[in-house]
């Protein structure tokens, strides 16, 4: 904090000297670290990352029994079985639906609170800032037997519509602050000139403000895609019915078996991977840009 | 925090046409629908556990439910060896899995923040098990772990160790085990949210510091960790906070065993309200679960001077 403070503070009697023209041999960059300095921590720890990733696409595409380091011959009969014996594809389905679902919720519903805290000052503002900020020491798994009981008064047991709400209430709290704080990060006076140009309130935020807030809204969207996709308590909970459990609750029966199918479990673990990682390496870059501008400073 | 709210709005110029909607009224609508949600399904929950929490309240015994007093609390603190168990459990667990992982986290942000060939691959790569769930995080280690075709069996071919060794079964070696598994999934989240902070250190001041003479490390002492230190109090809270609550990975994992050997408290909560039905039990448990959570998130706030003097 100190630093930064002082940093504004320091140059100030600079302007009065002209800079010297750097010298040409200044070229090696301040942060530039000798190589084997990289890449020696950098390869330990990408093994201690890839290797079980390995493992699980080892276990899935090798024959049962088979105990080779390298899947071959390779087979495909580990994926069937689970995708249609044991229900992998209505779980993948189901998963799909309260992933976009919970998204969508999430998103809509985090932009309107989240431009409110961002563009006004209202009397239960800081009240509700402090909900926000409160509600993330509750524990959603210490919940279940309340929320079990609710969703029970709704007589929504066993449908994904308590999955997704239960879902979408957690991730809102954090995704309101993240947006609210790109919304900031967005000139006021952006959003005037639109109004003096004829538009309405809506027009004006859908057209200015909205397009620069995609960053934000990718980081948003997809933590909340990602997060009901691999949440697991709450299907768990309060869905009984086979036909309507999602992955991790099919993952889980598959471990929690007397003798555990191991190629089975490793082909419904790549199952469970395949959307989360398509959605991280399309989101990644926005990721770090997202939080930098978003969360972390208030 | 204060003054910064009074600074920050400046008077709003006089507008020609008020847009459509009245202002006035819009905000409240604007979250109107956050604050129904959240009132609920975590206000009134959370308002539930606490009512039960003073109530006997099991509904496979419904002749013994109704008020309790605070017979649930006295049974937790003087009856309870589970509880203390538990929760000397929970805070071996969170302090060694966020310490870690904030180091490791640090670690990795600095090293894939430097400019080198492969960089953007390398990012991808060791940040991609961020996205992988607990139960899934579970299974891979599982497979691992498993001690017939797991890693020991190829280990023991090369003469280390011994065959058939499970280490997730026995109580000595299950503790490293899981907590190298969360770290598998937790690391990149610190090194995600450190290397975002990274991006907005002023690189003039590393050429300063560098004029002046400072080297890397001292460079590292006095530019870099002053300017990561709210985003790493506020990632190791959110972080610690987290670790604490979330039970996917050791409930599917080790289900708290071996002899209940890795039951945090959350986990023993679970087990008493989902298996016991002990509901009233289950959530004065919550309710103390809750009140030692806030209150050692405000002694760590106080203590790491959070956003630097008042």
């Amino acid at each position: 904090m100190i630093t930064k403070e002082a940093a504004p503070a320091a140059p100030a009697p600079a302007p009065a000297v002209p800079e010297p023209p750097r010298p040409a041999k200044r070229r090696r960059a301040w942060d530039e670290a000798p190589r084997w300095q990289i890449y020696l921590p950098l390869g330990i720890y990408l093994v201690f990352t890839l290797v079980p990733f390995y493992w699980i696409l080892l276990f899935a595409l090798r024959p049962a029994g088979s105990t080779s380091l390298v899947p071959w011959p390779m087979t495909t009969a580990h994926f069937e079985k689970v995708w249609t014996d044991r229900g992998f594809g209505t779980f993948f389905q189901n998963s799909v639906l309260v992933g976009v679902a919970t998204l969508f919720m999430t998103t809509l519903v985090a932009l309107a609170g989240g431009y409110a805290l961002a563009r006004f000052d209202f009397r239960i503002k800081r009240g509700f800032m402090l909900a926000l900020l409160c509600s993330q020491f509750v524990p959603g798994a210490l919940l279940l037997v309340p929320l079990f009981e609710i969703f029970a008064e709704l007589r929504m047991i066993n449908s994904l519509g308590s999955v997704i709400i239960a879902e979408t209430v957690f991730q809102l709290p954090l995704s309101m602050i993240l947006l609210s704080n790109f919304i900031k990060n967005v000139p006021y006076s952006l959003e005037e000139a639109a109004w003096v140009d004829g538009c309405n309130r809506f027009r004006a935020f859908r057209v200015v403000v909205l397009p620069l807030l995609r960053p934000g809204l990718i980081a948003v969207g997809s933590f909340a895609f990602v997060h009901s996709w691999n949440h697991f308590l709450f299907a768990l909970m309060f869905l009984n019915n086979q036909e309507k459990q999602t992955i991790p609750v099919g993952l889980n029966t598959l471990m929690s078996a007397d003798s555990v199918d191991l190629g089975a479990l490793a082909a419904g673990g790549i199952i469970a991977a395949v959307p989360v990682v398509i959605v991280f390496a399309f989101i990644q870059k926005w990721l770090i840009t997202g939080f930098s501008a978003g969360a972390v400073k208030g | 925090m204060a003054q910064a709210a009074a600074v920050a709005k400046p008077p709003a110029p006089p507008r020609r046409r008020r847009a459509s909607a009245t202002p006035r009224r819009l905000p409240y609508l604007l979250i109107a629908p956050a604050a129904l949600l959240m009132l609920g399904f975590i206000a009134y929950p959370v308002l539930s556990v606490f009512w039960y929490s003073l109530r006997d309240y099991n509904p496979t015994k419904p002749w013994r439910n109704g008020f309790a007093g605070l017979d649930n609390f006295t049974r937790i603190f003087t009856e309870d060896p589970l509880f203390r168990d538990t929760l000397v459990f929970s805070a071996k667990w969170v302090f060694v899995e966020v310490g870690l992982q904030l180091m490791f986290g640090l670690a990795l942000a600095l090293i894939v923040n430097q400019t080198f060939v492969g960089r953007a691959l390398g990012r991808a790569l060791v940040f991609s098990p961020w996205a992988v769930s607990g139960v899934l995080t579970s299974a891979i280690w599982v497979l691992l772990y498993n001690s017939q075709t797991g890693i020991t069996r190829y280990l023991a071919d090369m003469g280390i160790g011994e065959y058939g060794v499970s280490w997730l079964s026995d109580t000595s070696t299950v503790f490293p085990a899981a907590v190298v598994a969360d770290l598998w999934r937790g690391v990149p989240f610190f090194a995600i949210l450190i290397l975002a902070d990274l991006q907005s250190v002023s690189k003039d001041l590393y050429e300063a510091a560098e004029v002046d003479g400072a080297g890397r490390l001292k460079q590292f002492w006095h530019i870099t960790l002053p300017h990561l230190k709210d985003a790493i109090i506020l990632s190791t809270l959110l972080r610690a906070v987290w670790e604490f609550n979330n039970v996917d990975l050791l409930y599917t994992l080790t289900g708290g065993g071996p002899a209940g050997s890795t039951t945090t408290l959350p986990l023993y909560i679970a087990n008493t309200s989902v298996d016991a039905h002990d509901f009233g039990y289950a959530s004065a448990l919550t309710t103390v679960a809750f009140v030692i959570l806030l209150f050692c998130s405000m002694v760590y706030l106080r203590l790491s001077k959070f956003g630097g003097e008042k």
